[in-house]
């Protein structure tokens, strides 16, 4: 059976999946819930000058009949007392040992805030440290969370007070909320910081009510910005952890992803784009920390069949499948097929591409049902019409060369091919 | 012994209550929706009679937009809440689902058609909107779903509309020939009282065609006339012992059932249903309903070839009534004029017929069965003299029209039972639709009609 023990800097935990710095990681209680569950780790809630919360914190988006495809949250950090939060933690650690144990930091913007923090908490049993530079709401106004992260510069000193101080090591969480998160990480990664997590949660509204015309979540008539997670985020925290994974300055330090993740198959896409661990937060708190159970399972059932013995051996190992467009193969071609044994008709497939693609399948009329073919000639091999198929491998793609060798786009114009083929 | 008042009052009530499982919940609901693919020309909607666009309707379940889901229905169906109720969907729309390709369970067309179009009656939304009046007036013969189809289409034109019903209620069938655990009296009532609500119909109970006016007349006084006033005579068995009392035919054992209270209507103790249609299954679960103690349902093909749905045996069989296949009914026995026994032939198949169906042919073989009532459900028979009597060309009493639409006689068209013998409540509702296209096109455009 493949071990999926993890080794973050030093920081061991029996598995690489953690809970992210969030409500499910705030106390005592929750913690040993989910310590008990399986989880390798937790990321303790961000500590910091104590704050107060308001009712009403989370809304979410719905879709096609699944609760919380989305889901965003208006809290700020711990609201509890800074002694209670790190008695907790000893005790906690206490308890169990060989899970990890991060503790996430969101210190007033002064050197001195930070290593009384930085102090408190190693005193506390604190294995690690995450640096809170990506909370959207609530501390931004107070010049922190993602106003750091927002900020090269400002996050760079920060991270070189820390590092002053700390004497284990210290992760770096990034915020989304930037045109991309390498300068940041950049900047963090030069003053020292041991490892970067990505992605914190997005600004958004997830929705507005129809009958009270307030957005969501509703406090008293008013609603704020609140910070988006949940598996539709996933997407884009995979295209921000592989930039970080490709930078050349920030692919030095391990990452822990981020963002949506849900399932072993998640964590595995996370791991492959570079992230050495990966932290759950909205699964937990739509399901329960039971879900850990399967991720466990899955991933070493995928493990063994793929022949990976420990995680190390694939993170990581699809960075380089992520190009540049212009290094694509313009000579690779595939069309659709179309498993007339398997179709069942609904003629989804066709009314997407008669819509708004290439016109390229074909509609033989039926009572009831209707007969639909590909028009390979007319097949640009968008995909579009396997993905709308609900029947599994009823469309497939084949692969059909226009002309054995690799050409790219710099090389066909260099070249002066015709750009007309239609 | 045939007798009434088998039954308390309270059993009588949960006996004849709805059996259709509404959606509950709004939750509900919008689960079933949600798992439709939402097709594109989609085989549901081919498969409907009146093209009631399903995917758009359950969609609009599934945006919360119910008025919408509503009107989507009622433009294609204006009968669609009653015929959510008493459609063979397993021979339609809910059996060409695509989901049976995919050995899944179809999705529940019916269920979420009733949960749209039961909130429209409920609350009655109006969601058509009567056009100005043209001054066209037409006669309609006959308030069932094909009749109520046709008003509601000219009343939405504009057209003032008079229906001339022999009944006291209107719903023909719907109100009249069908269980009343599929079709409350009270839904029978709300579904016409909404269909009228769009105004410009009036309908005048209790006249016969054929008794209280003619054909003559209203087409002196309207515009355009339309016949559909259905079928309604029982198919007789043609053997002996057919007088003796205790055998009935279905319809008028279940008009009885419709038009008095439950304890007023007799039924015997053991009670033999000949046929195997809807009718016969519905006749023969209310005669368990009124508390006789057996009910055997004689068919003289088998399970392959029955007219009912999968569903309706199962209620049969749920209800307790036993089948006996390859039966045909040879001769009824009796004593004092009373039904004693009925003696069956026992068939097998042969070749297939006209109807593609195999042919049953008797064995030689016979048995007996003892009972005390017969429930004739062997088919209904057009009123060919009524036909007859009024001028109109027809075949054994079935109205023949042009278009589906036009009989012989200028300005008077026909649809639905009238025409085709017997069919479906969403075949006449078509009917109806297409007579009033065919009638407007009379009216303002005196143009022959092209398919």
């Amino acid at each position: 059976m493949a071990d999926i023990s993890s080794n973050f800097l030093g920081i061991k935990s029996p598995n690489p999946f953690w809970l992210a710095s969030a409500p499910p990681t705030d106390k005592k209680i929750n913690v040993l819930r989910a310590f008990e569950a399986g989880w390798g780790g937790v990321v303790w809630k961000t500590l910091g000058s104590q704050v107060k919360n308001v009712s009403s914190r989370y809304s979410s988006v719905d879709y096609g009949g699944h609760r919380v495809m989305g889901f965003n949250n208006i809290e700020l950090i711990s609201d509890r007392p800074l002694d209670i939060n790190l008695k907790e933690i000893t005790e906690v650690v206490k308890l169990f040992p060989d899970r990890a144990m991060i503790v996430s930091l969101m210190a007033d913007n002064n050197r001195e805030s930070w290593h009384e923090l930085i102090k408190q908490c190693e005193d506390a049993g604190a294995m690690g440290f995450e640096l809170n530079f990506g909370c959207p709401h609530g501390m931004t106004e107070r010049g922190m969370g993602a106003a750091v992260g927002q900020d090269p510069e400002i996050a760079k000193m920060e991270v070189e007070w820390v590092m002053e101080k700390a004497t284990i090591p210290v992760i770096t969480k990034l915020t989304p909320n930037v045109h991309s998160v390498v300068p940041t990480g950049k900047a963090c990664v030069q003053a020292g910081t041991n490892a970067l997590s990505l992605i914190n949660t997005i600004q958004s509204v997830t929705g507005v009510d129809l009958d009270t015309l307030v957005p969501n979540p509703y406090v008293a008539g008013k609603s704020v910005f609140g910070g988006y997670c949940g598996p539709a985020v996933k997407p884009i925290a995979l295209k921000m952890l592989t930039t970080i994974a490709q930078n050349e300055i920030t692919k030095k330090v391990p990452i822990s992803g981020i963002g949506g993740i849900s399932t072993w198959k998640d964590a595995v896409e996370f791991m492959l784009l570079g992230a050495s661990t990966v932290q759950v937060c909205t699964a937990a708190m739509t399901h329960g920390f039971r879900i850990v159970e399967d991720m466990k399972e899955g991933l070493s059932n995928w493990m063994d069949e793929k022949g990976f013995k420990t995680i190390d051996e694939f993170i990581g190992k699809s960075v380089n499948n992520i190009t540049h467009w212009e290094d694509l193969d313009i000579n690779y071609h595939h069309v659709a097929n179309i498993n007339e044994e398997k179709c069942i008709h609904c003629g989804l497939c066709y009314i997407a591409c008669e819509d708004t693609s290439h016109q390229a399948i074909n509609l033989a009329y039926g009572n009831p049902y209707n007969t639909y073919t590909i028009k390979e000639e007319d097949c640009v091999g968008c995909n579009l019409c396997k993905l709308v198929c609900p029947v599994n491998n009823c469309i497939t793609m084949v692969e059909k060369r226009v002309a054995p060798e690799y050409i790219n786009w710099k090389m066909w114009q260099e070249r002066g091919l015709p750009l007309n083929d239609h | 012994m045939i007798t009434a008042n088998r039954l308390t009052n309270e059993q009588y009530a949960e006996n004849f209550s709805e059996i259709q499982q509404p959606f509950e919940t709004k939750d509900a609901a919008l689960t079933e929706a949600n798992r439709c693919l939402f097709c594109y020309d989609a085989p549901c909607t081919k498969a409907c009679p009146t093209s009631i666009d399903v995917p758009k309707f359950i969609k609009q379940i599934a945006t919360e937009n119910l008025k919408g889901s509503a009107h989507t229905i009622f433009v294609s169906n204006i009968m669609g809440a009653g015929c959510s109720k008493v459609c063979p969907v397993e021979k339609l729309c809910e059996g060409s689902c695509v989901y049976n390709l995919m050995e899944e369970t179809p999705i529940n067309i019916a269920r979420l058609q009733r949960y749209s179009t039961e909130a429209a009656i409920k609350n009655n939304w109006q969601l058509f909107e009567r056009k100005k009046a043209t001054g066209k007036k037409v006669a309609i013969v006959g308030a069932g779903p094909a009749g109520l189809s046709c008003a509601h289409s000219l009343a939405r034109e504009g057209v003032d509309v008079t229906i001339y019903e022999k009944e006291a209620k209107g719903g023909g069938l719907m109100t009249y020939g069908i269980a009343a655990y599929k079709v409350t009296p009270k839904f029978c009532e709300d579904e016409v009282n909404y269909i009228l609500g769009i105004g410009g119909i009036t309908i005048k109970y209790q006249q016969s065609l054929g008794k209280d006016f003619s054909i003559e007349d209203l087409q002196k006084n309207y515009d355009a006339v339309y016949l559909a006033f259905g079928v309604g005579l029982a198919r007789q068995l043609s053997i002996a012992g057919e007088d003796l009392i205790g055998v009935e035919d279905a319809i008028s054992f279940i008009y009885h059932l419709r038009t008095n209270p439950y304890s007023s209507t007799p039924v015997g103790e053991k009670v033999a249903v000949i046929g195997m249609g809807m009718t016969a299954i519905d006749a023969a679960t209310q005669a368990k309903r009124l508390g006789a103690k057996e009910v055997t349902l004689l068919y003289r093909r088998t399970q392959e070839e029955m007219p009912c749905t999968e569903h309706e045996l199962s209620i049969a069989k749920l209800d307790g009534c036993k089948i006996i296949w390859l039966a045909s009914p040879k001769e009824i026995l009796g004593n004092n004029g009373k039904v004693t026994h009925i003696v069956c032939d026992v068939m097998q198949l042969g070749n297939a017929d006209a109807s593609g169906r195999r042919s049953p042919k008797p064995t030689g073989e016979t048995f007996t069965l003892e009972v005390d009532m017969i429930i004739k459900a062997a088919g209904q028979m057009p009123f060919q003299s009524l036909v007859t009597n009024n001028h109109l060309d027809n075949k054994d009493g079935k109205i023949n029209v042009t278009n589906n639409t036009t009989t012989n006689i200028k300005g008077v068209f026909a649809g639905g039972d009238c025409v085709n013998g017997g069919k479906e409540v969403v075949d006449a509702s078509q009917a109806g639709k297409d007579g009033a296209k065919a009638i407007l096109n009379f009216l303002f455009y005196a143009k022959p009609q092209s398919e």
